[in-house]
């Protein structure tokens, strides 16, 4: 057991400082409530909350969730109470137990997330903005805007323009696109601070016995373990490509030797994301592995360790 | 909200006992404090396949009966179907092997203030529950009968010490292998008017507990079913088995089976909705 009490765990979105590298991902955390019964959430970096959308949204019919070799396919929808009831709900309460909050928005159209963003700039006590741009689980995939390269700067223009002030701006990516470079490009031009990479993969199981696919909606986001390579990739390719911008790592997290190959790709924090479902203190683990394993490694700090994958 | 786990531990828990009783597995774990907050109608939920596994989410287990102490301390006992490949793991195991387990989880059966009669109908091994909830209910003074159905004379669950709990006990198999051949349903009437039943609980497959629902609805009789609904991750937090049911004001939401549930007002949950979103469901 390596000691060292002066280990930097800090990491920077934008003008925020957060305390943790490890996240919990958005729709992974339930409202906070129901994952504080199990560790402290100031333990987090921040809770990044489920996407809001303006309106409620009853998610997709059940089945929503099929388990797939080292992961899942969910299909939620984006089920929520809408931005309004979310304000008074879930904030308040988060806030209250010193958790810090990124709020995750999700619109279905760039002036919907220009109004989340009007609606939140006001809101005390918020440490970020996550704009779920790449949600596979909707009717018409002409909405995944992180599919379109317009598409995605408009809407981070969007937020931009409307939320100001100091809160950093994440916009979530999609792997499910050619180049995400160039993805990311338009957004980190268009104002995002830093990008969260990356939401899940669209899949689908078929149920051989009744002829069907197994989901009610048909398809749903591949998570879990299966897709860590994937995530790896996006990672060290965009910032092979944008040095300067911060990266939230995020796809099959699990243990902390999961998260040093993201920080080693270039990530400078991770998302606990489905492996929540199956180990609820998933989180407090890979914190305490990324400490442990990068200071065996001669780490004195994140920040460090941050993209030497690509060093010659 | 109904709760939030507030009791709920995640421990690695030993076997200590693993039995085959017909179709299923009885299994004790011996689980410390866990078992003090365990009520009938709460679930705990256990990683399989050990820590190599490709199987990512937990399986999640309605508790068969609990003890606070004994010679293993806190005890739980499940009744396990070895179904799919993560109950198999499960059943495979043996004694003092550890799994991680978490619990316990979720609403539990309401139990009456007064002494009422009390029928008590579970379908395979979700009569697991029933037996613990049986338990509770005798020594509130309550008269308790019991239904216990399934396909086949095998798949009944109602051991000795169970069956003790209960002042009636009818068993029915659609082959007609053991008991009346038939359904759950099919007697439900006549117990009904015989021991004047005041409030019903079940536990079982869906479409057993919608027609136990209807039958309670016919008689005006209250009804607390323990809903299924695969789950990924038993606390909360996945959003993946929901069902719509009818909050106090009458609006349709689709709410947890695992933190809301299982433990749900029969009458609230709508039992029609196959793979839609029924209509008027709040933000469809």
């Amino acid at each position: 057991m390596v000691e060292n009490s002066n280990f930097d765990m800090r990491v920077k979105f934008g003008q925020k400082y957060f305390d943790s590298p490890v996240f919990t991902a958005s729709g992974c955390a339930g409202s906070g409530k129901e994952l504080s019964q199990f560790f402290p959430l100031t333990e987090l970096g921040a809770v990044v909350t489920k996407s809001i959308a303006l309106k409620p949204r009853s998610g997709r019919a059940t089945p929503r969730m099929a388990e797939t070799p080292s992961g899942m396919l969910n299909s939620i929808g984006l089920q929520g109470p809408g931005i309004d009831q979310f304000l008074e709900d879930d904030i308040p309460w988060l806030v209250a137990n010193q958790a810090r909050v990124i709020v995750s928005i999700s619109g279905e159209s760039v002036d919907d997330y220009a109004s989340l963003a009007r609606r939140l700039r006001v809101v005390p006590g918020l440490s970020g903005i996550e704009v779920n741009i790449s949600c596979p689980n909707v009717e018409n995939r002409g909405l995944v805007f992180a599919c379109d390269p317009v598409a995605s700067r408009e809407v981070i223009e969007a937020v931009r323009r409307n939320i100001g002030g100091e809160l950093p701006i994440i916009a979530k990516l999609s792997p499910d696109v050619t180049d995400i470079v160039q993805i990311a490009g338009e957004v980190i031009s268009a104002g995002a601070d830093a990008l969260a990479l990356i939401n899940t993969l669209l899949g689908m199981v078929i149920d051989i016995d009744k002829q069907r696919p197994k989901l009610a909606g048909k398809t749903g986001g591949l998570s879990g373990p299966a897709i860590r390579p994937v995530a790896v990739r996006a990672i060290y390719q965009v910032h092979s490509a944008f040095k300067n911008t911060p990266i939230l790592g995020m796809g099959g997290v699990s243990c902390g030797k999961d998260a040093l190959e993201m920080i080693f790709a270039g990530a400078s924090a991770v998302s606990i994301g489905t492996a929540n479902f199956g180990n609820p203190t998933a989180a407090i683990k890979v914190k305490k592995e990324i400490r442990e394993l990068l200071l065996e490694r001669g780490f004195n700090s994140i920040s460090e360790a941050v993209g030497v994958a690509h060093n010659e | 909200m109904t709760g939030i786990n507030r009791k709920a531990q995640q421990r690695s828990v030993e076997i200590i006992s693993n039995k085959k009783v017909g179709a299923y597995h009885h299994m004790v774990f011996a689980v410390g404090d866990m078992a003090t907050f365990a009520k009938p109608g709460n679930f705990v939920a256990i990683s399989v396949g050990g820590s190599n596994s490709s199987m990512i989410l937990r399986r999640a287990f309605a508790i068969y009966r609990s003890s606070d102490r004994g010679q293993y301390g806190g005890t739980i006992e499940l009744v396990v179907a070895p179904h799919g490949q993560g109950s198999k793991w499960l059943t495979s195991l043996e004694i003092h092997d550890h799994v991680d387990m978490v619990g316990p989880l979720g609403v539990s059966f309401g139990i009456p203030a007064q002494p009422v009669s009390a029928l008590l109908v579970g379908g395979g091994y979700g009569s697991a529950p029933l037996f613990g909830l049986a338990e509770v209910l005798k020594e509130r003074g309550c008269r308790v009968d019991m239904i216990l159905g399934a396909s086949i004379a095998g798949k009944i669950y109602a051991p000795l010490e169970g069956k003790r709990s209960v002042n009636s006990l009818t068993v029915t198999t659609e082959d007609g292998s053991t008991g009346s051949k038939g359904k759950v349903t099919d007697v439900m009437p006549e117990l009904i008017e015989k021991y004047k039943t005041e409030i019903i609980y079940s536990c079982g497959p869906m479409p057993m507990l919608a027609a136990v629902d209807s039958i309670a609805e016919q008689f005006g009789i209250m009804h607390q079913c323990a809903v299924e609904e695969s789950m990924a991750c038993g606390i909360g937090v996945c959003m993946t088995c929901v069902l719509p049911v009818k909050d106090e004001n009458g609006v349709i939401k689709m709410t947890r089976s695992c933190i809301d549930g299982p433990v749900m007002d029969g009458s609230r949950v709508i039992w029609s909705s196959n793979r839609q979103i029924p209509e008027g469901t709040w933000g469809a």
